[in-house]
């Protein structure tokens, strides 16, 4: 029990930079851009809230800093694809390999200008970005555990899933932008604003990947300041939209078991499974690779890809 | 009247409608220019953090030419890059998004790095010819796992073949850590440096990757230009249906093609193991697979350009290697300024084949 406990809260802490980068890459593919810059918005959010939170030394800047950061550069992406028609795949790859790289050029050129040597996050954003003590409900025997002790990026994450769930299914507006994803032509025909819908929408996904950026570099090293700390979770995130058959609110405990499965290495004894490690980092993958072949034999439209992803709209195109 | 002027304010600003196709020299130059914008907004870039754009451009391409040795190193970087960035071309002619070279490269290096270990002691041309022939099938079978998929039930291929990549790293690093390590590496876990017989030769200081390479950009270059195959491949890319009606087997084509694409780029691993790292890493790949789709992108599919482009990414590879050591900048300026050219350059291709047209002031 003791042993279930553990893997479960350390399941949910490795999960929740997914849950952003799902989240916020849900937004984009459903409204018909498949975006594969999602590692390098993540980075660039983790460079921009790590560098807020440590020279202003507040939680909520740092927050809103790597929101807007990796907003901007999902700004980059969609003049580039939606007014300018660029290729979808390769704007995305470049924003990863272009985010990727100015994250460590800062990083390195932050580091430079340090006297210590190194870059840690002052003490009182520490303190902020501390458990929460929730009174009552996180003294609760095992429920508090895993329910009510985590760091305040984990229930944001979980609060900004559910929303995006309820914006994309339950409103008029998110009725449209999914209408844009499967048929931009037939939204616009029934009067849908779909470029201004797409440029709003693909900045709002880019942000959410942003904080999940934040998480990378704030939480994950205990506040210290290490290149490429993003480290791939981007790719996951790609990854994690399929199996969560593009929902927010099944992004939530599909990046918990994607976290599980991150973590899962540490916690069962080789003789009882004797998987070498690396099966256990190859599972997202490999599980990803089969849900895409069974989605596209069953060929359900409910949890397929958005008909227009990846193919971007031109109005006059007849 | 009051209808018309409801009519005009709806009217945007600005629209974009097609035009006739510009003429080849106009795109060069309008390509040309994007490409110094670029380099422009880079020097802008580095100006924000407080050093001399000049003086840095200077030290990039110094530090890529600076030495025989620097030179040997700009060519080293450029092999794999050119050799993997020929082999996405195919795929994407046919306009088949073939994300994963990165894993194609990591197969191709696993299949040859088998005969470099288990096989050393055979007869070195054999061995250089059997590891070659390893890495084609290698890098050949994991391009034909999304192309079955694709032809038979429609599998979205981008996102299949990215997945794919991480598969293959993953069988690497399992390789790593169990039946490939090395004893001798005491606890510490690696795969065993190859033996002398089993590393590629050196012709003017640089390992023969570089021919293999020469001799592809060719290959690829004929094959798409002046083969019955290569003209297969755009029409496929261009419609299905035209392809079914010509009686084409796009099946077959789809197949085929991405075999070869993820050949190519299986001897990119091949090339990249044997002849460079002498041993197979988990960064066997080290992100080529998703340069290379930038290369292959800006050099417009064209085999020549994608020479040249492939040189000019290597010169700031290897150029930015330099900024650490005079002006403490990160190697990262390499993937910034790459970054910041394919932009311009993506922006530009707009006005290839489209023109905005602002909302004319008072009455039409």
């Amino acid at each position: 029990m003791d042993m279930f406990l553990n893997i479960f809260v350390a399941a949910v802490l490795a999960g929740t930079p997914l849950l952003f980068g799902t989240v916020g890459e849900i937004i984009n593919e459903k409204v018909g851009h498949l975006n594969l810059g999602v590692e390098g918005m993540m980075s660039i959010g983790a460079c921009a809230g790590f560098m807020a939170g440590y020279v202003t030394d507040n939680f909520i800047i740092a927050i809103i800093a790597s929101f807007v950061a990796a907003a901007l550069a999902s700004l980059i992406y969609a003049v580039l694809t939606v007014t300018f028609m660029a290729n979808q795949n390769v704007t995305g790859l470049t924003l990863t390999i272009f985010g990727i790289g100015l994250s460590n050029f800062i990083g390195i050129y932050m580091l430079g200008k340090s006297e210590t040597g190194t870059l840690k996050l002052p003490e009182n954003i520490t303190a902020q970005m501390r458990d929460i003590h929730i009174p009552m409900l996180s003294d609760i025997p095992i429920i508090g555990k895993m329910f009510f002790s985590y760091n305040p990026f984990v229930y944001m994450g979980i609060i900004i899933a559910i929303a995006m769930g309820f914006y994309l299914y339950k409103t008029r507006l998110g009725l449209n932008l999914r209408a844009i994803g499967e048929n931009p032509a037939a939204a616009d025909a029934a009067g849908i604003k779909v470029t201004k819908l797409k440029y709003i929408n693909l900045i709002i996904g880019g942000g959410i990947c942003g904080i999940g950026g934040a998480y990378c570099s704030m939480i994950i090293n205990g506040g210290v300041w290490i290149s490429n700390n993003v480290g791939g979770l981007g790719w996951i995130a790609v990854a994690l939209v399929i199996f969560a058959s593009w929902k927010p609110v099944n992004a939530i405990w599909g990046s918990f078991i994607f976290g599980a499965l991150r973590v899962l290495k540490y916690y069962i004894p080789k003789t009882v499974f004797p998987f070498p490690n690396a099966f256990y980092d190859m599972l997202p993958f490999l599980i990803t690779a089969i849900v895409l072949v069974i989605t596209s034999i069953k060929q359900s439209k409910e949890n397929n890809i958005p008909e227009s992803c990846g193919i971007n709209y031109f109005r006059e195109e007849r | 009247m009051t209808n018309q002027a409801v009519q005009k304010s709806k009217e945007p600003f600005a629209r974009i409608v097609k035009k006739s196709e510009m003429s080849g020299k106009n795109v060069a130059i309008l390509r040309i220019m994007a490409f110094l914008l670029a380099i422009v907004a880079g020097g802008v870039f580095i100006l924000c953090i407080g050093e001399n754009p000049f003086a840095v451009y200077g030290a990039i391409i110094s530090g890529a030419f600076r030495s025989v040795m620097a030179f040997q190193g700009t060519v080293k970087i450029m092999i794999p890059l050119l050799i993997t960035s020929l082999g996405v071309t195919l795929a994407f002619k046919m306009k088949f998004w073939n994300i994963g070279a990165e894993g194609q490269i990591i197969m191709g290096a696993i299949f040859a790095s088998y005969f470099a270990l288990f096989h050393d002691t055979l007869n070195h041309t054999l061995l250089i010819f059997a590891m070659f022939i390893a890495g084609i099938i290698g890098g050949g079978l994991w391009g034909l796992i999304p192309a079955f998929f694709k032809s038979k039930f429609d599998t979205n291929e981008t996102l299949f073949t990215l997945m794919l990549n991480y598969i293959a790293l993953h069988i690497v690093s399992y390789l790593r850590d169990g039946p490939w390590m090395d004893p001798g590496s005491q606890g510490y876990s690696k795969i065993a440096t190859f033996s002398k017989n089993a590393m590629l030769d050196r012709v003017m200081g640089v390992h023969i990757g570089w021919i293999i390479a020469i001799i592809l950009t060719v290959f690829v270059f004929i094959y798409i230009k002046y083969t019955k195959q290569g003209y297969e491949i755009s029409v496929v890319g261009e419609s299905h249906e035209t392809a079914r009606y010509a009686g084409m087997n796009v099946k077959l084509i789809t197949l085929r093609t991405m075999f070869l694409s993820g050949a190519i780029c299986g001897i990119a691993g091949m090339v990249q193991a044997t002849g460079s790292d002498k041993t197979l890493t988990t960064a066997v790949a080290g992100g080529v697979g998703f340069t290379a789709i930038i290369v292959a992108w800006l050099a417009q599919l064209n085999p020549v350009m994608i020479f040249i482009i492939s040189f000019l990414f290597s010169v700031l590879e290897k150029g930015s290697s330099v900024l650490q050591s005079s002006y403490g900048l990160s190697t990262d300026c390499a993937d910034v300024l790459q970054g910041i050219i394919l932009f311009f350059v993506l922006g530009c291709e707009l006005f290839v084949r489209y023109k905005f047209v602002f909302r004319k002031k008072g009455g039409a």
